[in-house]
């Protein structure tokens, strides 16, 4: 645990955002979306938060919250977000082009090689590694996230009630297999009483 | 001609109408339900169709959900492919973007932040449950969780690009170790 990559910034007050271009957006979700091999969100945690720094940890962990109760696919709705904060409905826009297009395609050229070759336990095989690792990265995303919000709570009953939240929700939803709109309807009050009240 | 117009618009009328449920990030979740539609009831696609679109979305890169676009392509050629992508994706990520409209208006405040700051550590939990999910539901046992368990310990201590790590586990996989 010692060589987690440090925080960052260490007094990012509320700066105005860069302001951004939507092509260097549209450039930019495209290269997330591109390298984005078993799912984007442990790529654009790396790309927003630890190289480019456009947000911080915490902010990107909002977004992911929003995104995730928001309909839609959550990445998508990240990208909505990011774009909007930078650049406007412009740049919400670019953004989800860039999230989508270049996949899009990638895809329809994998499902036309898949019929050709996708008969081989090769393929199958590779796809099945490929997809542990990618469930790892997921868990990995998650842990991260947890590391930091635990640093930024700032007594330990608000540290306390995060590590309580994360883990209801996770087992409900992963464990238990709850609808994940009761486990969150459940959780919310609770959740957002905590952040309403906890000391700055 | 017809009959295809037919199924295209079908299809788009019926992902479009499941769109608006996907909370939580759930197009993966309503799987189940457009297997029933695409599979089951229509039988517009084979069982290893909706298999393979799933697996393959998965794999490549960009988001999970666009195995809906290869459902789509294999229902209905190129007009089912982007009628499905539209279908959903169009009507949730519109909600999105009206509600940041409507939130620049009255922005945030207290309760903004605390809806916000409280809704993070359960998305976190959310995150780490699909990846638990999938690591559940992959045909590979034992050693599948073993990959994935490495894979998070290399990528908390190391900066390494993730999409070696990904190469790395097809690499593993194509030498049957998983």
């Amino acid at each position: 645990m010692s060589t987690l990559p440090a925080p960052p910034e260490p007094d990012h007050t509320v700066a105005p955002p860069p302001a951004l271009r939507p092509l260097a957006l549209f450039l930019a979700f495209s290269q997330m979306a591109l390298s984005g091999f078993g799912g984007v969100m442990p790529f654009a945690y790396r790309f927003l938060v630890e190289k480019r720094q456009w947000l911080r940890p915490e902010q990107f962990a909002e977004m992911v919250a929003l995104g995730q109760v928001l309909p839609g696919p959550t990445i998508c709705n990240v990208s909505i977000m990011v774009g909007w904060r930078f650049a406007g409905v412009r740049g919400a826009l670019a953004s989800l082009s860039g999230m989508l297009t270049g996949p899009i395609m990638v895809v329809l050229l994998l499902g036309v090689g898949y019929q050709k070759f996708g008969a081989s336990p090769h393929v199958h095989d590779a796809l099945t590694g490929m997809s542990a690792v990618a469930a790892g990265l997921i868990l990995s995303t998650a842990l991260k996230m947890a590391v930091r919000l635990w640093r930024v709570a700032p007594v330990r009953w608000v540290k306390g009630s995060l590590c309580g939240f994360a883990l209801l929700s996770f087992a409900g939803v992963g464990l238990m297999h709850w609808p994940l709109i009761e486990v969150v309807a459940l959780l919310a009050p609770f959740a957002v009483g905590v952040a309403f009240f906890k000391p700055k | 001609m017809d009959s295809d117009d037919c199924i295209v618009c079908a299809l788009a009328l019926h992902l479009a109408l499941l769109s608006m449920m996907a909370i939580g990030g759930g197009v993966v979740m309503l799987a189940p339900d457009i297997y029933r539609y695409v599979v089951a009831s229509n039988h517009w696609i084979t069982r290893e169709q909706f298999a393979a679109a799933y697996t393959i979305a998965q794999a490549a890169p960009g988001p999970n959900m666009l195995y809906v676009t290869l459902v789509g392509w294999w229902v209905a050629g190129w007009a089912g492919a982007a009628a499905a992508t539209l279908a959903i994706t169009v009507p949730p990520l519109t909600f999105t973007l009206m509600l940041l409209r409507a939130s620049r208006r009255h922005h945030g405040g207290r309760w903004g932040d605390a809806i916000a700051g409280g809704l993070a550590p359960v998305s976190v939990g959310l995150l780490a449950a699909g990846g638990w999910v999938l690591v559940r539901a992959s045909d590979s046992g034992w050693r599948g969780a073993l990959l994935a368990a490495l894979t998070v310990v290399i990528a908390m201590r190391t900066r390494l690009n993730p999409i070696w790590l990904i190469a790395g586990g097809g690499f593993i996989g194509a030498l049957h170790l998983v």
